[in-house]
């Protein structure tokens, strides 16, 4: 069962990805955005990361794309021109990124040939209790670190929206 | 239903290596301002699925904490990119990359 879920939602996340790069008005790639995301939270599920799951739903589904859908709406951005690439990027492109793409998962294949099977079930670690427990014990500094970089970010986000350049 | 063998763990890190490829052909490739946004966000993406492998391979749970702050950095990041876009959008009226190159001339 959890094999064909892989399966399932590994295609969706991977077609999803295709159609963001592909499409031509954000809008449409936002919304396959929004599917790789939700893809990748059943997989990450079946991963046994349930906290990690439900976070990419909310802050992740939910919020950042929320976020990105406004300011498309606000900007009313239209399809995307054709603009001329230079002949190098449109005929070798494609083909480099492939062998990219086919270096890293030979790469990962050879550099870790002994790893487990994953079974949904088996190891269930990343409930939010263990997640709470380690992120307020080991990882407080970092925790506190974040929490004063979050507040910057928004404090930031206020200041660029309002002020006007010249 | 016929039973089909347990996935291993590789073909989770070979997924993750596809997203991130694709990424950053979107981050490549793409004209608009935003669309190459959203293809930053897929490589954050892929590279969490990645923690949260090898989290699941060493039984420890350092993983889903760091992929936990990737998307507190990513959250961050989106809010501060959206303001710089919408700046932009003021000023100059347009979301294509190549109409923006004071910095060319």
């Amino acid at each position: 069962m959890d094999t064909l879920l892989f399966i399932v939602f590994a295609i969706v996340a991977v077609a999803c990805a295709l159609n963001l790069i592909l499409q031509s008005h954000p809008i449409s790639s936002a919304l396959s955005l929004i599917g790789v995301m939700c893809s990748l939270a059943v997989l990450y599920l079946l991963l046994g990361a349930e906290f990690i799951a439900m976070a990419q739903m909310i802050v992740y589904g939910g919020a950042v794309m929320v976020l990105f859908v406004f300011v498309i709406m606000l900007m009313n951005a239209g399809a995307e021109k054709r603009s001329g690439k230079s002949w190098f990027a449109q005929f070798a492109g494609p083909p480099l990124l492939v062998l990219f793409a086919a270096v890293l998962a030979f790469l990962i294949l050879r550099a870790v040939p002994k790893l487990r099977t994953v079974e949904f079930g088996t190891w269930v670690g990343g409930t939010a209790e263990h997640i709470g427990q380690m992120l307020f014990t080991e990882y407080l500094l970092p925790f506190e670190v974040i929490s004063i970089l979050i507040l910057i970010a928004i404090m930031g986000a206020v200041v660029l929206a309002s002020k006007e350049i010249d | 239903m016929p039973h089909l063998p347990p996935v291993p763990l590789s073909w989770y890190l070979v997924l993750s290596a596809i997203l991130f490829v694709l990424g950053v052909a979107g981050f490549l490739y793409r004209k608009s301002i935003i669309t190459v946004f959203m293809s930053i966000e897929l490589m954050l993406n892929a590279v969490n699925l990645s923690f949260v492998s090898f989290s699941y391979q060493l039984r420890r749970i350092d993983g889903h904490i760091y992929s936990f702050f990737v998307m507190v950095v990513a959250a961050a990041e989106a809010a501060v990119g959206l303001a710089i876009i919408l700046t932009v959008f003021k000023n100059r009226g347009t979301l294509q990359i190549d109409e923006v190159d004071s910095m060319k001339r």
